[in-house]
């Protein structure tokens, strides 16, 4: 079993890993209701901006608080650094509430990738529930920029609503490729909404990839990982194929805080990717 | 090996604050031994020992002069490598909304010396070492705090009602680690210490005390008194396949059982030398807009400690305590090589209800048995 590779960029000795560097906000987009992307740019222009797709920054509001927030930009354009934020409390209510011009902290990148190299000459598909969209973006844009390395790829994505969707426009542009399958589901059909009603996993069994032969990379709320491992499995999806985003709590990002610990991994350095083996367990076994 | 008197450890005290260390050592306090800055050895709980069992802590008289009779109190190092309250940050915006300037120093930090540091607590600086300074990332509040120490270890002559260090390959005699290493012997008519050094300032320290060569006849009453030290553990523990019983244990009906008494109450975590959890608080400066990001001992016991937004990870009393014991004695050899308990019984004396973590495992392990066998 193969596992992510991680990277050491900031994590290297002499550097404070707590130490933010100043960004200004160039511009933020609303996405839906309570969700809002944001690029951001680095004050000293010269800094590097290189991350991986999966990987994480600790986002900072001064004087509010910091939290990881997934890289949802392109990591073959690394200049156009963009973050997307659901405001669900303090500290990503008062991100979402900036206003272009206003400076912000960033420490990162932290974390391991989505092992898109892995999938070469198989069939991937992305499996995505509500913000989980977000930081499975860049390993899709990975993908598009050297599409022919793969077999069949496919988007299933699931929302509670159509209107509690991210990314809506681009997702309809990439449903419109041939070289891509892109499916969406909510939870919940209000009247403008003619598409597929049902969680995501109802996509799952029906969905054209060639089960001996793929990937999956997951990421959404844990239930709804829980539920499309389950399914994935059931298709005949190898579980060292499936990889998924963990989400714990977390204060520094690198190790010494304690908190986003999953049975004996650390989310922040041994994550937040992990495959399936790795993590199964203890996704099974309640308040872990 | 050298031989110290009684009145050569006064000339250590003087000599370590000549080479500008800030001494610290153990004192007595609020009728607990803790650890505090030492002026002299008048400042030592000179003929005091303490009675330790699960959930209860009692100083009494030796009806000796000893200087170290004791074992360990509420305090540990932690304090002041990885301290309970610290500032990480003053971060202070620029003129004209540019970015910002961030003040990462660490006013706290001094040259210490920790005096009567004992086998299980070097051990737990150790441990702490890996979690601050192994890597991937380095913590820079632990590294510059740690750096500068100068250790003099104390090796136990009695072991406590709640330890069980050599259960844990801890202690009680100090093997590495320490600059200098003390074993103290009172006879009926003589009040001396053994001295090794174990750095090169160790050896310079010592050279400038009035010490003299041991006697093979003091070495041999040295090692008989660590011996007997070593046989009169208060508790013990079986570590051999303890990780893989609890890896498989989590749904044990002894969680539930001990969360009945268990309060939550965070006690454990706080005195346990090797626990290293924290939490990162924001603070702001009305007066002049810098915001301050202070870090704070933090304990898994908490249900704040799991928050995610729409509730806490961990909410039960028991998915806490099997986090925190897990852990200990369980995934923190996968993280960090070694387990993340070094048998000082702190938790133990400490529990307000008295909860020994050697009770819950070797329970485990019954409960293993019965199942797998
Ligand atoms: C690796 C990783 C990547 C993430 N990527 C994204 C993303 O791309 N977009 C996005 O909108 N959200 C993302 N999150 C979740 C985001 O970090 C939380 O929503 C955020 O921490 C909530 O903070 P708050 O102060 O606004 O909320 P409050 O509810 O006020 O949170 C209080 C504190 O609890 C902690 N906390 C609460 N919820 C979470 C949570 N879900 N995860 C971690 N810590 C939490 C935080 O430390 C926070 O300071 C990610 C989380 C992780 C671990
Ligand atoms: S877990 Fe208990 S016995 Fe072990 S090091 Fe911590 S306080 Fe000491
Ligand atoms: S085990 Fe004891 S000390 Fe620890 S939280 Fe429970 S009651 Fe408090």
């Amino acid at each position: 079993m193969e596992s992510p590779k991680t990277t050491e960029t900031l994590a290297s000795p002499g550097l404070d890993p707590m130490l933010p560097r100043p960004f200004v906000l160039k511009s933020i987009e609303q996405e839906n209701v309570d969700t809002w992307t944001l690029e951001l740019e680095a004050v000293d222009a010269d800094g590097d901006l290189a991350f991986e797709p999966g990987q994480f920054n600790m986002v900072y509001r001064l004087g509010v608080g910091e939290v990881p927030i997934s890289i949802s930009s392109d990591p073959t354009r690394p200049e156009r650094l963009l973050h997307t934020i659901r405001s669900v409390g303090a500290v990503t209510g008062g991100l979402c509430a900036m206003k272009p011009g206003e400076i912000l902290g960033l420490r990162g990148p932290f974390g391991n990738a989505w092992p898109v190299s892995l999938a070469h000459d198989s069939d991937l598909v992305f499996v995505a529930g509500g913000i989980g969209l977000a930081p499975l973006r860049p390993a899709i844009y990975q993908v598009l920029s050297e599409r022919r390395r793969y077999g069949r790829v496919v988007i299933l994505y699931g929302a509670r609503s159509a209107g509690d969707m991210i990314f809506a426009e681009e997702l309809e542009t990439w449903r419109g490729r041939f070289d891509l399958d892109v499916q969406v589901t909510v939870d919940h059909a209000t009247g403008d909404w003619f598409g597929h009603v049902g969680v995501v996993t109802t996509l799952i069994p029906r969905a054209g990839f060639d089960p001996t032969h793929t990937v999956a990379m997951v990421c959404g709320p844990e239930v709804m990982m829980r539920f499309t491992v389950r399914s994935l499995v059931d298709r005949g999806v190898a579980s060292e194929g499936i990889y998924l985003s963990m989400e714990r709590n977390m204060k520094c990002a690198v190790g010494f805080c304690g908190h986003c610990q999953f049975g004996p991994s650390f989310i922040c350095k041994d994550g937040p990717v992990f495959s399936l083996p790795r993590v199964e367990r203890w996704l099974d076994t309640r308040e872990v | 090996m050298e031989t110290l008197d009684r009145s050569g450890i006064d000339a250590l005290l003087t000599a370590l604050r000549e080479r500008g260390f800030t001494v610290l050592g153990p004192t007595v306090r609020d009728r607990a031994i803790v650890y505090d800055e030492l002026r002299s050895t008048a400042d030592l709980p000179v003929g005091v020992t303490d009675e330790q069992a699960a959930g209860s802590y009692r100083l009494t008289h030796r009806g000796d002069d000893a200087l170290f009779g004791y074992t360990v109190g509420p305090h540990s190092w932690k304090r002041w490598l990885h301290p309970p309250l610290v500032r990480l940050l003053r971060i202070t915006p620029e003129e004209g909304g540019q970015g910002f300037t961030a003040d990462s120093s660490d006013p706290g930090a001094r040259r210490w010396a920790f005096v009567g540091v004992r086998a299980c607590e070097l051990a737990a600086i150790g441990i702490q070492d890996r979690v601050f300074l192994d890597g991937p990332a380095v913590d820079p509040v632990y590294d510059a705090r740690r750096r500068g120490v100068f250790v003099v270890a104390v090796n136990c002559a009695q072991a406590g009602g709640t330890c069980f260090c050599a259960s844990m390959d801890a202690g009680p005699r100090a093997r590495e680690g320490f600059d200098l290493a003390l074993t103290e012997v009172v006879d009926d008519d003589r009040h001396y210490f053994l001295v090794e050094d174990g750095s090169p300032e160790g050896r310079e320290v010592l050279a400038a005390l009035p010490s003299r060569l041991a006697t093979a006849d003091e070495v041999k009453t040295a090692d008989r008194i660590l011996e007997s030290a070593a046989s009169s553990m208060g508790r013990s523990l079986e570590m051999d396949g303890l990780p893989e019983i609890l890896g498989r244990g989590y749904d044990s009906p002894r969680w539930e059982k001990v969360a009945t008494r268990c309060l939550s109450c965070t006690n454990c975590t706080m005195v346990c030398p090797t626990c290293f959890c924290s939490t990162v608080e924001d603070v702001n400066d009305l007066a002049d807009g810098a915001a301050e990001r202070w870090r704070r001992w933090d304990s898994c016991f908490t249900t704040e400690f799991s928050y995610l937004h729409g509730g806490s990870v961990r909410t039960s009393v028991s998915s806490r305590y099997r986090q925190w014991l897990t852990h200990k004695l369980g995934t923190w050899i996968e993280q960090f090589g070694s387990p993340g308990c070094v048998g000082c019984g702190r938790c133990i004396t400490w529990c307000p209800v008295g909860i020994d973590l050697t009770e819950e495992a070797a329970a485990l392990r019954e409960s293993d048995r019965a199942l797998h066998a």
